[in-house]
């Protein structure tokens, strides 16, 4: 049964940095993920976000890359210690923008100057004051969507499971008061005593090994 | 609702969160009143008086798609009654949520916080409810894809000169917008829910709409971004979206629309009832559900004050109308606004001035400001002054216009009113539902504010006794176990 939940894994494009990165072998003509790891990472909990920052910013420095850091609400300078310090949203949501704005506009001159000209009283066809509120909201609704969509695409999400979520501190605590540093076993850096008495020197609550499954 | 004895003799201004609370019980507190199994006496009795004004309203629009707009008052030449009127009610209604999570957020307003939610709840669904009524009043309902511009077989295409078809494009673009806002801010606090629910059919559930969400910190960071631009995107929004529906009134010729004041006076006026309905809908829950930690009297003071700066603008623009009306020696316009005073509808016009500009100058006072009830009421009595303005505008100013030979008279009929408390009903019971199966305060953004409060706590132990020396302007000292919060320099309201 482990076995065979294991192969119905799907390998995801590795853009977002904690989704896994497995080896992908073929059996019998099908893809399937077969980690090589015994176990997903190494999770170290904390109780205060201060120390959660200063352990991501260790973690960091020591040159490990899979690395995340979770909490339940936005810690301030968390991301950034984690190397994390731009994210493309912005770019993305004035792409929105701009193409919400010239196809509104654009729309409206094709209907109003081209497919369907009305003489109104001897106005020019592209009376373009009057275009100017439909091209307003159009910019402003692509943009927005282009910002919510784009973030939970940038996310990955959505990811109804991830292994995480086999710790049941995990589970359970993460998105009320307790602060997570996970290790990822694919790290390159990634030793499993070695990374385990660096984990252990950050002061930890607790540390767990994630299971796959 | 006697919960603020001690409050009224403070200097300090009340705090944004009392003292006291941790990660944990602000998480347990909100999320415990949509996940315990016991539903109250009070929300079955509120959501079926609700559900009662839902059935009235599916009568009133049966009828009217059998029989047609003339079961309403409407004749020539007030083509336009109450649904035009409740449209713009709900539209301005609508606006406050906005308002509250957007700008207030750009202008880093910490008290926003455990308002926002419901205030964008009320949002969306005082959208939904406005929504109707363009529909309901096109006469031929069923044609309303009209508005949508798609090829069809017709060849016809929709003119985008008229600012029916701004406003069509306005309102669902806020709508749209005002729906993506509220969903990503529920994230997080889905999966909280996910995370904290003991059924397993409320785990699905709630996990299915929390999308995996597992605080990742990049996950946040981009989250944040997101957020911050979908902000920066609303707050323009929503300014443009009363001006657009009162372009439907100022583009017209009519005596008493045709008037530049109309967008800013329209949007101050729907800032003004939006805060009203927030009042309206705060200060019972907050006492139902024992939110008093949360939605403190800091709450109800600065919303107080942000309402009588708007209600000032109103009444501004009263009285711009007024001179405009006389300065421009137009004829009718000047008829239009001596009818409005002494004609057929002068009552509701100076109810109007009682409901909207007098009673809430009470409002200069922080005795006022401070008393939950009175606050109510204030707010009750400004929901109605502003369903009289739009009455006004559009009523009265039709009923006499250039032409005196078909000058009328409207009187709304039973119908009329069956629609109007309808979505009233529409409204409450949405908002029963929201109260019991979504947290009605943002959990993710309550536990930053702990989080900076716990801060400041720190960095005050450390650095009290050189700072901290002469306790100004504190009456008769301070307690030893005065919350650190209380000594903050206040932030600008």
């Amino acid at each position: 049964m482990h076995r065979l939940r294991r192969t119905v894994r799907q390998s995801r494009p590795d853009a977002i940095q904690e989704n896994f990165n497995p080896s992908i072998v073929r059996i019998q003509g099908f893809q399937a993920v077969v980690p090589l790891q015994p176990y997903f990472g190494l999770l170290a909990e904390f109780t205060e976000p201060e120390d959660l920052v200063a352990a991501a910013r260790t973690v960091h420095e020591q040159g490990y890359v899979r690395v995340e850091a979770y909490s339940p609400y936005p810690v301030e300078g968390l991301s950034e210690s984690l190397g994390f310090t731009r994210s493309r949203l912005p770019l993305l949501v004035l792409i929105g923008a701009f193409l919400g704005g010239i196809g509104g506009y654009c729309l409206q001159y094709w209907v109003a100057a081209v497919e369907y000209p009305l003489n109104i009283g001897g106005r020019p066809l592209n009376s373009w004051p009057a275009f100017i509120p439909i091209t307003f909201e159009c910019t402003i609704l692509v943009a927005a969507l282009f910002a919510v969509l784009g973030m939970l695409a940038l996310n990955g999400l959505p990811q109804p499971h991830h292994p995480l979520f086999n710790v049941p501190e995990f589970a359970n605590y993460a998105s009320t008061d307790r602060f997570f540093l996970v290790i990822r076993a694919d790290d390159p850096q990634f030793h499993e005593t070695r990374t385990r008495e660096l984990l252990e020197s950050l002061k930890p609550m607790a540390i767990y090994e994630v299971p796959w499954v | 609702m006697s919960q603020q004895p001690e409050q009224h003799h403070e200097i300090h201004r009340p705090p944004v969160l009392r003292p006291g609370h941790s990660l944990l019980s602000v998480t347990e507190k909100i999320s415990t009143i949509v996940l315990t199994r016991h539903t109250s006496t009070g929300w079955w009795i509120g959501f079926i008086v609700g559900f009662i004004g839902v059935m009235l309203l599916l009568l009133g629009i049966t009828y009217l798609f059998i029989a047609g707009i003339g079961i309403w008052g409407l004749n020539i030449p007030v083509a336009w009654g109450f649904a035009i009127v409740n449209f713009v009610w709900w539209i301005g209604i609508g606006h406050a949520g906005t308002l509250i999570s957007a700008i207030l957020l750009l202008l880093k307003q910490q008290w926003r916080t455990s308002i926002n939610r419901f205030a964008e709840a009320m949002t969306i669904f005082a959208v939904a409810c406005a929504g109707l009524f363009p529909l309901l009043h096109l006469g031929r309902p069923q044609f309303f894809y009209f508005l949508v511009p798609y090829p069809a077989t017709t060849g016809v295409w929709p003119q985008f000169r008229s600012p029916l078809m701004w406003d069509f494009f306005a309102v669902a673009t806020y709508f749209t917008v005002s729906l993506l806002f509220w969903y990503m801010g529920l994230i997080p606090d889905f999966a909280t829910l996910r995370d904290r629910a003991h059924r397993w059919g409320a785990k699905v559930i709630y996990g299915i709409l929390a999308m995996g969400w597992r605080g990742s910190s990049r996950h946040w960071r981009r989250y944040q971004d997101a957020y911050l631009l979908l902000a920066g995107l609303a707050t323009p929004l929503v300014v443009s979206v009363h001006t657009i529906v009162s372009f439907d009134f100022a583009v017209g010729i009519v005596p008493g629309w045709h008037e530049t004041i109309f967008p800013p006076y329209f949007v101050a006026g729907a800032i003004y009832s939006g805060f009203a309905m927030v009042f309206t809908l705060a200060i019972p829950l907050r006492a139902a559900y024992g939110l008093q930690d949360f939605i403190t009297d800091r709450h109800l003071d600065n919303s107080a004050k942000v309402m009588l700066a708007s209600g000032l603008v109103v009444a501004y623009g009263y009285l711009m109308e007024a001179f405009m009306a006389w300065y421009s020696g137009h004829a009718f316009e000047t008829y239009v606004f001596t009818n409005r005073f002494t004609g057929p509808y002068a009552p509701a016009y100076w109810s109007l001035i009682v409901c909207n500009i007098v009673i809430p100058q009470a409002l200069w006072f922080r005795r006022v400001r401070r008393t939950p009830i009175a606050l109510f009421f204030i707010s009750l009595v400004i929901n109605v002054g502003m369903w009289l303005e739009r009455f006004i505008i559009v009523v009265v100013s039709l009923h006499r216009d250039h032409l005196p030979s078909s000058w009328g008279m409207y009187s709304p009929t039973f119908w009329d009113w069956a629609l109007y408390l309808g979505t009233i009903g529409l409204f409450v019971s949405l908002l029963f539902l929201f109260i019991r199966f979504l947290p009605m305060i943002s959990i993710a953004e309550m536990r930053e504010l702990v989080e900076e409060h716990d801060q400041e706590g720190h960095g005050q132990q450390h650095a009290a006794p050189p700072l901290h020396e002469p306790p100004v302007g504190q009456e008769g000292g301070t307690p030893p176990d005065a919350s650190p919060e209380e000594d903050r320099p206040p932030e600008s309201s």
